[in-house]
């Protein structure tokens, strides 16, 4: 199983100190959180996208290839990647390149956006999001998979002879994770392509993302790509941990009270036992974190959010020590140990590499001189006529 | 044969008792009397907004359902008839009262018979129930009964009230045995708006023959 962290990118104020910091600030700390993610032993770092304030994280790939750079061993992948209100060419170019640069080590977790002003920033109705996320998936998925694509839709320009480059690493389309709330047809899509299905489990009763996950492995299993247990889960969750429970739960309720999303709202301990949220000792996170699969099932991610809420950089350091010594470890022995036998493996670059080419050497496409343009002739690579 | 109906009063009361809530119980009474005449059993349940006041606002600014507001949801949900009470603060009913019906999923209460009850200190808010009530209850698709109750403290020493009470508790009990809300849930529920999980988590129901499944599953938008 893999673990990771997750971030919104939400510059807060913190309710603690009273300051805000800069973007800059921000921008160098999330390095670090990333950086110290693989330190603490954790697997994945992932990044929201937003294109307002108080968030930083326009621009994920710029920021994931950088902390690709800077790690070894890292995944760095996006919570979520904008499918509606990003150009699916560009996603498709612009990701292909983070994978080659990371040399595997990442994915994509695609997402909606619920913010109405945001999309006729980019030219686009949130009126039509579902229906625009689902084309422009579609054709998302062929722009990894066809070297050239003839493409007409409802939404977007349409494509003659195009090739969207760089090809994938080693031809193998990176990872996706599709990640939903409450919309079937998200899960179907996920199902139907054999992708990931990602439940952010941060705010409603464990109930609905139980429904659309239960649907997503019957569909899964439906097209064809495996046994219902065979599906590709993530989940989020979130943590505050302190080596005594009740300093955990002093030093984040001023946190908590005044979260951007929730804050001003439920009491905190209503909050724990309601919802996902973990704030305790490690054992307390990890017996917390542990019912997960038996509302979910076995399932191949685990991300939590941690430096979210105006946190500082210390406390959040602070956290993954924590996180990465005292909970994971734990976590990746007692969920192994119960996890079925049948239970896929966590997506990585090389395992996926082998399912795809056995021992075969992957295609290296190269491509044939340039003619100016795709639409005349055959393939643009060498090995294809 | 016998018929037992889930009777759910709703009271936006305040004190306890209320007069909102003493209003609600009378109704709720003269309901079970009433069809219990014809043989029919009133089984009545209550749900005190007051008791709910911080989950209705937790819900309102964090989309967090609480455990008392899913349980009155749910208690909604397996209604036959409904009661609403609230009273009357500057010329409209109580925000708590609003805001909790504003809460509920928009297919929760479709062709549910309804009571709506109001009370004042003054005759002069005596329309709010007609003017008011009865939009967010058309809104929520549910069959509000033709007499609207409304008690300013002069009507609670009129016998008027009584009678008014009789009559809508009357409308109610014949709504309810008309079998009006099962036929429209049995026949029509496909035609009205859902979404997944709504209905107060009950409607489940995927179509995968729609557009959007074959645009999921590789298809064309139309």
């Amino acid at each position: 199983m893999q673990f990771g962290i997750f971030s919104v990118s939400d510059i807060t104020r913190d309710p603690v100190s009273g300051e805000t910091p800069s973007e800059a600030e921000r921008i160098d700390a999330i390095v670090q959180i990333a950086e110290k993610a693989e330190e603490v032993g954790l697997d994945v770092f992932a990044i929201g996208e937003h294109h307002n304030p108080p968030f930083f994280s326009s621009a994920p790939t710029t920021l994931l290839s950088h902390i690709a750079a800077k790690t070894r061993k890292l995944i760095v992948s996006t919570a979520t990647t904008l499918i509606t209100t990003n150009d699916p060419v560009r996603i498709a170019e612009e990701y292909a390149m983070l994978q080659h640069l990371a040399k595997g080590r990442m994915d994509l977790m695609l997402g909606r956006g619920n913010t109405a002003p945001v999309y006729p920033w980019f030219g686009q109705d949130i009126r039509q999001s579902l229906p625009l996320a689902l084309e422009n998936y579609n054709l998302l998925h062929r722009l990894w998979r066809e070297d050239v694509v003839d493409w007409e839709g409802k939404f977007r320009t349409p494509l003659q002879g195009f090739t969207s480059t760089p090809r994938p690493l080693d031809d193998l389309p990176p990872f996706v994770w599709h990640g939903s709330i409450r919309t079937p047809e998200i899960a179907e899509q996920a199902a139907y392509y054999g992708d990931g299905f990602f439940a952010n489990n941060i705010f409603w009763p464990k109930e609905h993302y139980m429904r659309l996950i239960k649907f997503y492995r019957q569909r899964y299993a439906h097209y064809g790509h495996g046994t219902e247990k065979q599906a590709v889960v993530g989940l989020g969750g979130q943590a505050y941990i302190a080596k005594r429970s009740q300093d955990a739960i002093s030093e984040f309720r001023p946190y908590f009270n005044e979260a951007p999303v929730y804050g001003h709202g439920p009491r905190m301990e209503d909050f724990m036992e309601q919802t996902p949220l973990s704030v305790g000792s490690p054992q307390e996170v990890v017996d917390k974190t542990l019912t997960f699969r038996e509302h979910f099932g076995d399932y191949q991610r685990q991300m939590f959010l941690m430096d979210h809420a105006g946190l500082p950089l210390k406390t959040v350091l602070n956290q993954l020590d924590l996180l990465g010594e005292e909970v994971v470890p734990v976590l990746r022995k007692e969920m192994e140990s119960r996890q079925d036998p049948e239970t896929a493996k966590p997506p990585t670059h090389a395992g996926r590499l082998k399912e795809k080419y056995g021992d075969k050497p992957a295609r290296q496409p190269r491509p044939n001189a340039n003619r100016g343009d795709n639409v005349t002739g055959g393939s643009p690579y060498q090995d294809e006529r | 044969m016998s018929q037992t109906f889930q009777l759910v009063v709703v009271s936006a009361g305040t004190s306890d008792p209320s007069s909102t809530r003493l209003l609600a119980d009378r109704v709720a009474g003269r309901v079970t009397a009433l069809a219990g005449r014809r043989g029919q059993t009133v089984t009545t349940s209550v749900v005190e907004l007051r008791e709910l006041a911080s989950e209705i606002a937790n819900a309102l600014v964090s989309n967090h359902v609480g455990p008392k507001l899913q349980k009155a949801v749910s208690a909604l949900q397996h209604a036959d008839g409904v009661v609403a009470s609230t009273p009357v603060y500057k010329a409209g009913a109580s925000g708590l009262f609003t805001s909790f019906f504003q809460l509920l999923d928009n297919d929760l209460l479709i062709a549910k018979p309804v009571v709506l009850a109001a009370t004042a200190g003054t005759a002069r808010h005596a329309l709010v129930v007609d003017d008011q009530m009865r939009g967010l209850f058309a809104y929520l698709r549910t069959v509000v009964v033709p007499t609207s109750l409304f008690a300013s403290t002069e009507d609670w020493q009129d016998n008027g009230l009584n009678k008014r009470i009789d009559r809508a508790a009357l409308e109610l009990v014949a709504l309810m045995a008309a079998g009006f809300e099962k036929t429209v849930r049995e026949e029509s529920w496909g035609s009205y708006q859902h979404e997944f999980g709504s209905a107060g988590g009950t409607e489940l129901t995927i179509d995968l023959d729609s557009d959007l499944m074959r645009l999921a599953a590789g298809g064309a938008a139309n």
